[in-house]
């Protein structure tokens, strides 16, 4: 039984030993070096450039600008394409641009020898601009004489409303008390160890090869194809070991510059390596949101109205565009299905960095305002706040109204039981009571959370799974699912173990990717591969099981049906008789001269389902009001994702969600000057994510239920770790220090102001106790 | 002796003698990788702030994207590559490996060289929680929250 075991992973020792093989370790000796020029200022056009020094420099091999890029607009969003044309994604990019949206936005471009030489070369080149003020701000940009960062767009992306329950103006009627709140979540940086890094050379006449860090090959293959008006067979996309992703390789990013480049230079190899600075300030980031919420309650608890009416912000191109706020949004209707809910979203440019898919997509801003609004309500009403979600959250069985799907596993109630057990809820809210008061205080938080384990049926899900039996009785796999990091490749092999009753150190899964091998999947995202690759991999693993029994009945001259296979032998199923091991079957299937040929499956499969995950977080926290300080004394997530198919490595995409969420609750912040547009602390020293000194031991649990639509019962986990930390912890402020802070992140800073206007600080920084 | 801004350095590099003509301009990172082929560190930021590109020279952890590879002269270079001998992996590598302490692994090589340093160090000392974050404040990982990192680490150093 392979499922289910903490195995160790696959790449494991190639990690620690530092064999494994990431882009930047991937080498062509005659490969040149390409840097962009950026923008120094965040909205204007170019008036005038003037690349000529640069491109006399010693050692630089070209410059290229705006003038020589195709006018072709394209989309970057890594989506599956969609045969509903109203589904499209903005087409708005172009590979250097005339036109600047964002302080970093991407102008020219020096192709050199090598580094120094291409940093050389960007300080030769001159441009002048014409200035516009920066729209920073959703009520600058929605002005009616705002200029419009996109021609024609009016600065909207995109906009969607949508209702589920009884109508809403009747269900706040029905409630004793409505409560409201605005709330605002900052932009918050990926910071994935890897840079972006491509490199793109020909190996033929007119075949592009593409290596890069992605989490979306397949993707990318179409996206360049179309940015650049290419044939897809004559591009090839290798994807190495990747360095972490969470989201912003789910996007094209570099690939069709390294593309272009090497169509340009009659092949010859070219890099784009982004330094750290550019990969924080020049690829994407997460949207900030701002979000206002009514929740209508009865007395007794019940949440019976909830209006939400939420802005992102996507910076100076759409990238994923609206997409992160619907799927935002939509993730409610499985948490509370009881409420009758109204929302209503907006995306806007603005002049900031670009915005994309990050961990969650979406989630973390709505869950994070619905959190607090709950919060908000079970107070309002004086309930504990565990006895009121209790009281709403979604059950077993229960309708999606949204989806107008049942939900078929749901172990929310026993993540909160758990949770509260653990942190010790009951008697730590009677034993805090004295620590309401005075410089220090001490507080609870909770919050919950629904995700999904895919995107269908906003999207097609659809995996590819080709395994293959080798001369030995061991099998390689092959799938589309692409290993950045989570541990797909080492589950997709604990499932086909399982499945061909093999040990695990018999299956082998191809790390890998190469678009001109690699069966189709749309890649690594949504958290979708465990749960959509699942039923490919069942199905790919038993025909293939089928083939080898069926192959064992040849060689033997028995039935089917009258074979298994078990610990990688073939027996009798009635009388336990081992009929012959694995390597016996398979030399004979390869080298009979009549029978058998080399056993293989392949299974394209697409999944029409979408099963919700669910979990919540508790957090004991302590709040220092003279330092503005919050210390976390214990947190825990506890998820309910079906079976969990590898207890220590689904611990460790807990931990990483978890963390990623305690960061953007108590420092994360890309820090933008809203007059200019500038960001302040495009790097590792001023961007604040935790260090290892930063934070206190991390809890999880899990809640295993049993999925019916997923091939081995599992569940979606990788990004939803990180969606309830900063809501629990907001609410455990409240709880300490009886101040509604409706923004992330908690920095001392923001504390200082909301401490004050809580009146629990003077103007000089004393409790006022 | 510097000739056109080229100088010779000789150094040890995971236990063996090596001579090499270098840019005096080089990191001891480039020099790693570029030259050497040893790949296992890596480069998350080039300027000190990741520790993804940690090895130890003299047994001291450094930053090598920040190490001038020039002052590497007269030295002895630790690398991930020379961590696990004749197949076998070292003590700290069977914990990341056992603890789940490795996801996407980019961080991985500059961390094992951290706990290395630090177990060998604190050989048959108890060491707390906090004198283990603290050794290890200088790198970072975006994947795993540091918790089974932590679990390795104390794995390592028991007897
Ligand atoms: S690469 Fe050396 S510290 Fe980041
Ligand atoms: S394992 Fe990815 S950065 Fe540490």
């Amino acid at each position: 039984m392979a499922v289910g075991k903490s195995v160790n992973r696959m790449d494991a020792v190639a990690k620690v030993t530092g064999r494994a093989e990431y882009t930047q370790d991937l080498y062509k000796p005659d490969m040149l070096v390409a840097r962009y020029f950026r923008s120094t200022i965040a909205h204007g056009k170019v008036t005038l450039i003037n690349v000529e020094k640069a491109k006399n420099l010693k050692g630089v091999e070209a410059v290229f600008t705006y003038e020589d890029v195709p006018e072709n607009k394209f989309a970057t969003a890594g989506h599956p394409f969609s045969l509903d044309p109203g589904h499209k994604d903005v087409e708005d990019r172009l590979l250097l641009s005339q036109d600047i949206r964002f302080m970093g936005d991407e102008i020219a471009i020096v192709v050199a020898h090598d580094e120094i030489i291409a940093n050389k070369a960007l300080k030769l080149i001159h441009v002048s601009y014409k200035e516009y003020k920066p729209l920073t701000f959703p009520e600058d940009i929605l002005k009616k004489d705002a200029r419009q960062i996109h021609k024609g767009s009016s600065n909207i992306v995109g906009e969607h409303e949508y209702a589920f329950g009884d109508d809403i103006k009747e269900a706040f009627k029905k409630a004793d008390v409505v409560v409201q709140g605005k709330f605002k979540t900052a932009m918050v940086q990926h910071c994935h160890l890897e840079n972006h890094i491509s490199y793109a050379y020909m190996d033929d006449l007119d075949r592009i090869v593409i290596v890069s860090s992605t989490q979306i090959p397949h993707i990318v293959r179409r996206l360049v194809s179309e940015a650049l008006n290419m044939p897809l067979n004559r591009i090839r996309i290798l994807k190495p070991f990747v360095g972490g992703g969470f989201g912003n390789k789910q996007d094209m990013v570099l690939e069709p510059m390294v593309a272009f480049l090497t169509l340009k230079l009659d092949g010859r190899p070219v890099q784009i390596n982004l330094s750290r600075e550019e990969c924080m300030l020049g690829t994407r980031n997460r949207h900030p949101f701002f979000i206002d919420v009514k929740t209508g309650i009865k007395k007794d608890g019940t949440i019976v109205a909830r209006q939400m009416d939420a802005i992102s912000i996507t910076g100076a191109y759409a990238s994923h565009g609206h997409a992160i706020i619907s799927a935002g949004g939509s993730k409610q209707s499985s948490l509370y299905p009881h409420v009758a809910t109204q929302f209503h979203a907006r995306t806007l440019y603005a002049n900031i960095p670009v915005a994309g898919a990050m961990r969650a997509y979406g989630s973390p801003q709505i869950l994070y305002a619905v959190e607090c609004a709950t919060e908000d309500a079970a107070r309002k009403i004086g309930m504990d706040s565990v006895e009121f979600r209790l009281k709403n959250i979604a059950r077993q069985g229960d309708m999606n109204l949204l989806s107008g799907k049942r939900i078929l596993s749901c172990g929310l109630t026993e993540c909160l039981v758990k949770g509260k057990k653990f942190i010790n809820w009951d008697s730590k809210v009677k034993e805090y009571k004295k620590y309401k008061t005075g410089p220090v205080r001490r507080g609870l938080g909770v919050a919950c959370f629904s995700y999904a384990s895919g995107t269908y049926p906003v999207c097609v899900e659809v995996a590819g799974v080709r395994i293959v039996l080798n001369q030995d009785g061991t099998v390689h796999v092959m799938v589309g699912a692409t290993e950045i990091g989570q541990g797909s490749d080492t589950v997709v092999a604990q499932m086909v173990a399982q499945t061909l009753c093999l040990p695990y150190e018999h299956v082998m899964v191809v790390q890998a990717q190469d678009t001109d091998v690699s069966p189709f999947d749309t890649g690594a995202y949504a958290s979708r591969q465990a749960y959509v690759v699942s039923n490919a991999v069942f199905k790919a693993a038993s025909d293939l099981k089928d083939k080898i029994l069926g192959h064992a009945g040849l060689m033997t001259q028995r039935q089917r049906k009258d074979l298994d296979i078990h610990n990688a032998k073939i027996i009798d199923v009635y009388t336990n008789e081992n009929v012959m091991d694995m390597k016996t079957l398979a030399v004979d299937s390869f080298y009979h001269k009549e029978r058998g040929g080399q056993l293989t499956s392949e299974i394209s499969h697409k999944t029409t389902t979408n099963a919700p995950v669910f979990g919540c977080t508790f957090v004991d926290i302590e709040v220092d009001i003279p330092l503005c300080k919050i210390k976390i004394n214990q947190i825990i997530n506890v998820h309910d994702s079906g079976v969990i198919l590898n207890p220590v490595q689904a611990g460790g995409q807990v931990h990483g969600g978890v963390f990623m969420g305690m960061g953007a609750a108590l420092l994360e912040e890309m820090m933008i000057d809203t007059k200019t547009g500038r960001v302040y602390n495009n790097n590792l020293l001023d961007y604040k994510f935790p260090t290892f000194v930063d934070l206190p031991q991390i809890h999880h649990d899990f809640v295993e239920t049993k999925e019916p639509t997923s091939g081995y019962g599992n569940k979606s986990l990788g990004e939803p770790p990180v969606i309830t930390p900063p809501p629990a912890i907001r609410n455990a402020v409240l709880d300490a220090t009886g101040v509604c802070i409706n923004a992330l992140p908690l920095s001392p800073h923001h504390l200082f102001t909301s401490f004050k206007k809580g009146g629990i600080l003077d103007s000089k920084g004393d409790a006022d106790v | 002796m510097t000739d056109q801004g080229f100088r010779e350095i000789i150094f040890s590099i995971n236990g063996k003698q090596r001579t090499l003509y270098i840019d005096i301009r080089s990191s001891l990172l480039e020099v790693l990788r570029n030259e050497l082929g040893l790949t296992g560190a890596k480069e998350g930021c080039g300027v000190g702030e990741c520790g993804a590109c940690s090895v130890l020279v003299d047994d001291v952890l450094v930053d090598s994207c920040i190490y001038l590879a020039i002052w590497a002269d007269g030295k002895a270079i630790r690398t991930i590559e020379g961590e696990a001998k004749k197949g076998k992996l070292s003590k700290v590598q069977q914990s990341y490996v056992k603890e789940g302490a490795v996801q996407c692994g980019f961080c991985t090589p500059g961390f094992i060289m951290a706990s290395t340093s630090f177990t060998e160090k604190n050989k048959g000392e108890s060491v707390t929680e906090d004198e283990i974050r603290k050794a290890h404040a200088g790198n970072l990982c975006r994947c795993t929250g540091y918790q089974n990192i932590l679990k390795a680490v104390e794995k390592s150093i028991e007897p």
